[in-house]
């Protein structure tokens, strides 16, 4: 594979002797970053006027630019960047000539928007056959939605996770941060992965074809099979969860200063939690006869009916509103309680825990007097660490690296081709 | 050949996450197998739905969702033998996974350094709610919880209303996407140097990555997203709008003027594209309420599924908000085989979830449904460790090993 012979045996990262070409915009652009992490060399490939996800708010002071955006910078950092017009002639006989020295090559057009410009996965495997192509679509390469245009908003709820979350007396909502394309984009490095797998005992590349509905009705926990068993349409129930058709979970409680989740069910953990909350209740003097009476590891997790939800629910209340989520959190980790305080991103970056293990990093760039503060490893390894080598890069900040120092190309080219707009 | 032809995985995942993760795994060629125990049933094995509506610990359509292909193996860890029985595993596998509150592993005498000591270029994968150290290390935990540490569940819902959950147990099912990669990466480094290693995954560190920019944003400027519904911070129309029937719905999301100028067309409103409220993109944002409303009038009488291929048809993104019935049914999932039916001894006819990607030259395979506990134990142990089957049935008999024989009542 490209650069094995560069492959050094110390301080290494997991991935990299392996170079990715990333032609995803902010559809795609998590599954490079995830490999980029790991250690592979990303080359974010980018139209001339920049990726469209640098111009994704909100920006650094409120001013707009293109090394500016808080989105940008959480899923470019670890990637080079190099411009690059695949509507020129010149810019696909670049792409070309990179081809070679890539294992692998991330996009995220619409079906067939390679493949119109020459690029589709038979051009590109005739250049490098061992090349792996990573297609991240809302609904995959063929089908009948394939052609249809889904924004988050629209994909979340085709794929069914909408539906089932929000209040009953309104409607569906999205998850409060656009998820659709990161899970599919998520989902692409696992198929990247597997690819690559593939290809130590094949020699061959292949094409990766993901679908983000696809990918986010893997996040629907037990509905799918709560109709295909039961047929049972399952509803959002506000602070609840429905689990099947007459079973419930109690998940979201307002407490004296704001709210925290507390997983009220049964079954061997959660039942143990739900025991030990009871034990606390009582020992305040808020404790409940019923609810002492029963030892909820008995109870299947998520089997606790709205008739039972309707007795016991009320006592819990009144216990959670007599504290605050920090109390009610420092109590659930001493008494092995299933409970986390509905954190803010204030309390996130202010959360003990993450301090108490450097999970955030600081990482000089060069426009900014003040480091950027990115969110750290998503894995720890005792092998090789995964840290932040590049900070977000600037827009084509790699052309002379790649296109002089890699390719050979003269300066004066470049910026031949740059008056052309061709990078 | 497979993908992970010949990869040997030692699983003591359970719940969610772990076993998404090692479905994966068993999906592409691995061999797996699942370490249970009856003593401590593993907690989606008394999850519903059941089949046949009946509770039993090999009848949950939940649980056999993650866990197709594998094998079930019945062992009991609080057995003195059970940590033997696990160290010659240890010498087999090339992985072992566990999802275990941090310290189980290590209280057993089968933490990272004496799994090397058995076999040294071993691969852990340990992924835990908070990770390995720090004060709140041993806080146990599920996804539906989670998703509150990891600031979903306070972005998620109204403005003037509590915050709600994502449904389900939802950082189980976003764990994967950085899990599954790490492992196999972790494989690839094995392969190439042939050092093994110890990966500690922990779920609020992996979760965050889906809420970065947020995160961010109080970090470099102290300032907190808040919940919004379906709003969009910078464009409208955007939302999900009544339709005709019980509790149906259909999302519109208009991301430029093109999309705005086709849904007027469609609506035959032409006028409101110069109506003065609603002619720019700001005066939109400001006149927000006034235009869901005219929109939700528009189509409360519509059916949500002609409304979303009328829309489409004419370029604007929108789409019907589903329930898990019209997901089940879903032309674009059947037509990618998302949900393969399989039969099950106990839970009977049920789907499992394909991964959500086609590779070119690699099907998926889907030989076996979930294993019943300790469905496999005496194969395993034959085939696997090469035991006799005199000593399969002296441990079984000791009570190390389990079969899929039930406990009697207690």
């Amino acid at each position: 594979m490209a650069n094995e012979s560069a492959c050094r045996p110390d301080r290494e990262g997991m991935l990299s002797p392996y170079r990715v070409l990333d032609l995803t915009d902010e559809r795609g652009i998590l599954c490079g970053k995830i490999l980029a992490d790991l250690g592979a060399d990303v080359i974010q490939i980018e139209p001339p006027g920049g990726n469209s996800a640098r111009r994704i708010g909100p920006f650094y002071r409120d001013e707009p630019g293109p090394d500016s955006s808080l989105f940008w910078w959480s899923y470019a950092a670890n990637k080079r960047s190099i411009t690059l017009n695949l509507h020129t002639p010149d810019g696909r006989a670049l792409l070309k000539r990179l081809l070679p020295t890539a294992d692998f090559l991330v996009e995220s057009g619409a079906p067939g928007e390679l493949a119109a410009l020459g690029l589709g996965y038979a051009d590109l495997a005739e250049i490098n056959p061992a090349l792996i192509v990573v297609s991240i679509t809302p609904f995959g390469q063929t089908g009948p939605y394939a052609d249809y245009q889904a924004p988050d908003l629209v994909g979340i709820g085709m794929a069914g996770l909408m539906y089932v979350t929000g209040d009953p007396d309104r409607a569906p909502v999205r998850v409060g941060f656009p998820h659709f394309y990161l899970h599919g984009a998520g989902a692409g490095a696992t198929g990247a992965m597997l690819a690559h797998a593939h290809r130590t005992l094949t020699g061959a590349g292949q094409h990766v074809d993901v679908s983000c509905q696809d990918a986010v009705a893997r996040a629907l926990a037990n509905a799918p099979q709560s109709y295909a068993l039961d047929g049972a349409v399952i509803k959002r129930q506000g602070s609840y969860r429905q689990t099947g058709s007459d079973n419930y979970m109690r998940i979201t409680w307002q407490c004296s200063d704001g709210h925290v989740n507390f997983l009220f069910s049964g079954g061997a953990g959660a039942g143990a939690s739900a025991n030990n909350l009871v034990r606390w209740m009582a020992e305040e003097g808020m404790g409940d006869e019923y609810m002492e009476s029963l030892d909820f590891t008995q109870w299947g997790y998520g089997t606790i009916t709205l008739e039972m939800m309707g007795r016991m629910v009320p006592v819990i209340e009144r216990f959670m509103r007599t504290h605050t989520k920090q109390e009610l959190f420092d109590g659930a980790v001493s008494r092995r309680i299933l409970l986390f305080p509905v954190a803010t991103p204030r309390d996130i970056c202010n959360d003990p825990q993450l301090a108490a293990r450097d999970y955030f990093r600081q990482v000089p760039h060069a426009a900014f007097d003040e480091p950027l503060t990115l969110p750290g490893p998503f894995a720890n390894s005792s092998a090789c660490p995964i840290e932040i080598r590049y900070p977000p890069p600037m827009l084509g900040e790699h052309n002379r690296a790649v296109y002089v120092d890699e390719l050979g190309l003269q300066p004066q080219e470049v910026a031949r081709l740059r008056e052309v707009n061709a990078v | 050949m497979r993908p992970l032809e010949g990869l040997k995985v030692l699983d003591f995942c359970w719940v969610a996450v772990g076993p998404m993760t090692t479905s994966y795994l068993a999906e592409y060629g691995a061999t797996v197998v699942r370490v249970e125990s009856r003593l401590r049933p593993e907690v989606l094995r008394s999850a519903p739905p059941f089949g046949g509506g009946v509770r039993g610990p090999n009848r949950s359509a939940y649980y056999a969702n993650y866990n197709a292909n594998k094998f079930g193996f019945g062992l009991n860890m609080a057995h003195p033998q059970g940590v033997e029985i696990v160290k010659r595993f240890a010498a087999w596998a090339d992985l072992v996974t566990e999802n275990f509150t941090p310290g189980t592993l290590e209280k057993w005498g089968l933490g990272y350094d004496d799994l090397c000591a058995v076999k040294p270029d071993v691969v852990l994968f340990s992924t835990s709610m908070l990770g390995r150290g720090g004060p709140n290390s041993r806080q146990p935990g599920f996804g539906p919880v989670l998703s509150s540490l990891s600031g979903m569940t306070g972005l998620t819902g109204w403005p003037d209303r509590a915050p709600t959950n994502p449904y389900g147990a939802y950082t189980d099912f976003i764990v994967p996407r950085f899990a599954i990669p790490t492992i196999i990466a972790a494989l690839d480094y094995r392969r190439r140097t042939g050092r093994g290693q110890h990966i500690d995954v922990s779920q609020l560190e992996a979760s965050l990555h889906f809420l970065a920019p947020p995160v961010v944003e109080w970090a470099m400027m102290g300032r907190e997203a808040e919940r919004c519904g379906n709003r969009h911070p910078s464009t409208a129309p955007h939302g999900a709008y009544p339709c005709r029937g019980d509790d149906r719905w259909c999302t519109i999301a208009c991301l430029s003027e093109a999309h705005w100028q086709a849904l007027c067309e469609v609506m035959g409103q032409p006028a409101w594209s110069q109506d003065e409220r609603f002619a720019t993109l700001l005066a939109r944002k400001a006149h927000e309420d006034a235009l869901d409303g005219l929109i939700a009038e528009w189509t409360q009488g519509q059916d949500a599924h002609d409304l979303m291929r009328a829309l489409q048809a004419a370029g604007v993104p929108a789409g019907v908000v589903q329930t898990n019935r019209d997901v089940i049914e879903d032309p674009q999932l059947t037509h990618r085989g998302h949900f393969v039916y399989l039969d099950h001894p106990e839970v009977g006819r049920h789907p499992v979830q394909r991964s959500e990607f086609h590779l070119s030259a690699a099907a998926p395979e889907h030989r076996s449904p979930a294993p019943l506990l300790g469905q496999h134990t005496a194969r395993v142990c034959r085939d696997v460790l090469g035991m006799s089957d005199a000593e399969i049935a002296a441990l079984m008999q000791e009570g190390v090993l389990e079969d899929s024989t039930p406990l009697p009542e207690a």
